[in-house]
């Protein structure tokens, strides 16, 4: 599903924040992606998300080379990725519902199976009651789970999520968590970033290590680390 | 009882409001300065179609007409008679020469009540000199030299001049057609400033809304979807312009049609439009929309082709 091949990665003329990256993700897996802040972890999902281009090396998405991917194709390929962004980076101006139904509506989905879903996933999430409200108008721990239910919504084959746990107590977090290994058991591929050592202890999924832009040892074994 | 999310009406799904366009600032202006140009564009191009109406006008009506002026002979009332002779027997050479359709001399009666206007009725004195005047039809086509037939008419009418209608009603009706030119090139400068200036506005929406393109862009919107939300605001806004301007419009063309009723000169344009010519000002509204429409999804798209 992802194979990275001594990635590197830079913005503009800076300096390199990943170097060699190498590894694969097989289709319904599961792992954690630790480091340090300023490791790299984001810039990592950035070019999984398909929001910067490697500098170097080769990234596959999907069997798609995203270096030489037509730029019409990678509309359809995001459309095949769901993204929790660490900042969460909700329409303000549009409500929790409009918010969550955004990737059907730009996927196409009829108006009638928008209203079906999105009313499922609100529900779900436990937002049914503020469907109508700005996320401004919501607490870190709700415009997490909207920024969840956004992400989940149009069932993405593979889910990336950035400090998903970041603003949201250990309750909130376990049960986080535990939604995404119900989404992952569901067939979903997911790749959760964090600092939270304890996180990646507690749930017995596969880690990779990124020190100063690096995949390092300490990587599970059976990913490949560059 | 909470609200249940699946009965909502699709209206609320908001098609069109992925972007709060609506409040941008530099939206808040563009219909105004829309609307000053569309009025400048219906005065520009009703300039036009009145000169270019006028232009064919003069044309049609009087370039294929001359007059031949014979001087008076002064003195006693049987000069006055020459003179009409004389103006009667250039008519007769005129009418047999190539190139004249018809040619016919003023008598005296009509003459004085060309004066009558000026001098009053039954003031025209019997001694009055007054020049033989010979109105000329020249044949469709040809295209007869004043100068030669002055110089044919000197033989019985000595000092008889020709005046050639056509030559400087001609030169007037060229002038209008460039005027007419000049006021098109007008038009599309303006077209060209109002396209400038949404390209300049939906260059400071995308600044403004960059965030929510970001996010609308990574969660798999095509460049497409993001220049609709553009395209549908710039053409409310173009419009909205065009019909405010286009209003404003009327109210002058209305103001200077009455304040040229009356006015009788026979050369001068008449501020009267044609169906077509109406019909012409009457999509100017749908212009300026389509301009703002186009100018703004291509903007758009040009700024999204950075994005990888």
């Amino acid at each position: 599903m992802v194979r990275f091949e001594n990635v590197g990665m830079r913005y503009g003329s800076g300096p390199e924040v990943l170097r060699d990256i190498s590894f694969k993700l097989e289709p319904g897996s599961f792992h954690f992606l630790t480091g340090l802040s300023g490791a790299g972890k984001s810039s990592l999902l950035k070019l999984l998300y398909l929001a910067h281009k490697p500098s170097r090396g080769l990234v596959t998405l999907f069997d798609q080379d995203i270096a030489t991917a037509p730029r019409e194709m990678l509309p359809a390929l995001r459309r095949r990725i769901g993204v929790v962004f660490q900042d969460f980076r909700l329409l303000d101006h549009l409500s929790a519902f409009e918010n969550v139904a955004l990737p059907l509506r730009i996927a196409g989905v009829r108006d009638s199976l928008i209203r079906d879903h999105v009313g499922q996933l609100l529900d779900w999430v436990g937002l049914t009651d503020d469907y109508d409200l700005g996320p401004a108008a919501f607490s870190g721990g709700q415009k997490q789970r909207l920024a969840i239910a956004r992400a989940v919504i149009a069932r993405p084959q593979l889910l990336l999520a950035d400090e998903p746990t970041g603003n949201l107590d250990p309750d909130l977090s376990l049960r986080l968590l535990h939604l995404f290994e119900e989404l992952n058991k569901l067939g979903t591929t997911v790749l959760i970033a964090t600092h939270n050592r304890d996180f990646v202890a507690r749930f017995k999924h596969s880690a990779m290590h990124l020190h100063e832009g690096r995949l390092v040892d300490g990587s599970e074994p059976h990913l490949k680390a560059g | 009882m909470a609200p249940n999310p699946t009965s909502r009406p699709v209206e609320v799904l908001g098609r069109g409001a992925d972007l709060a366009l609506d409040a941008d600032p530099a939206n808040r202006y563009l219909p105004w300065i829309v609307a000053l140009m569309v009025y400048l564009a219906a005065l520009a191009l009703a300039g036009a179609m009145v000169l270019g109406s006028s232009a064919g006008r003069w044309h049609s009506g009087q370039s294929d007409r001359m007059t031949v002026q014979v001087p008076p002979i002064e003195g006693s009332l049987d000069n006055a008679q020459a003179t009409m002779d004389r103006a009667a027997a250039a008519a007769a050479l005129l009418r047999g020469t190539a190139g004249i359709a018809d040619a016919r001399h003023f008598e005296r009666d009509e003459l004085v009540a060309l004066l009558e206007p000026w001098l009053g009725a039954g003031n025209v004195s019997p001694e009055l000199p007054l020049p033989g005047l010979v109105d000329v039809v020249v044949a469709p086509g040809a295209r007869p030299d004043p100068r030669a037939l002055e110089l044919g008419l000197q033989e019985i009418a000595p000092g008889a001049r020709v005046d050639a209608h056509g030559q400087w009603l001609e030169r007037l009706a060229a002038t209008a057609r460039t005027l007419q030119v000049v006021a098109l090139i007008v038009v599309l400068a303006i077209a060209s400033a109002a396209a400038a200036t949404v390209v300049f506005s939906t260059r400071t929406s995308l600044a403004v809304h960059r965030e929510t393109v970001e996010v609308l862009h990574l969660i798999g919107a095509q460049d497409g979807f993001v220049a609709r939300a553009f395209e549908r605001n710039a053409l409310w806004m173009g419009l909205r312009g065009g019909l405010i301007g286009l209003g404003l419009g009327a109210l002058t063309f209305v103001v200077i049609g009455q304040m040229s009723v009356g006015l009788e000169a026979p050369l001068m344009p008449r501020f009267s439009l044609t169906p077509g010519g109406m019909m012409v000002l009457g999509s100017l509204p749908l212009v300026s929309a389509g301009i703002a429409m186009v100018t703004a999804r291509f903007t758009v798209l040009r700024a999204l082709a950075d994005m990888p």
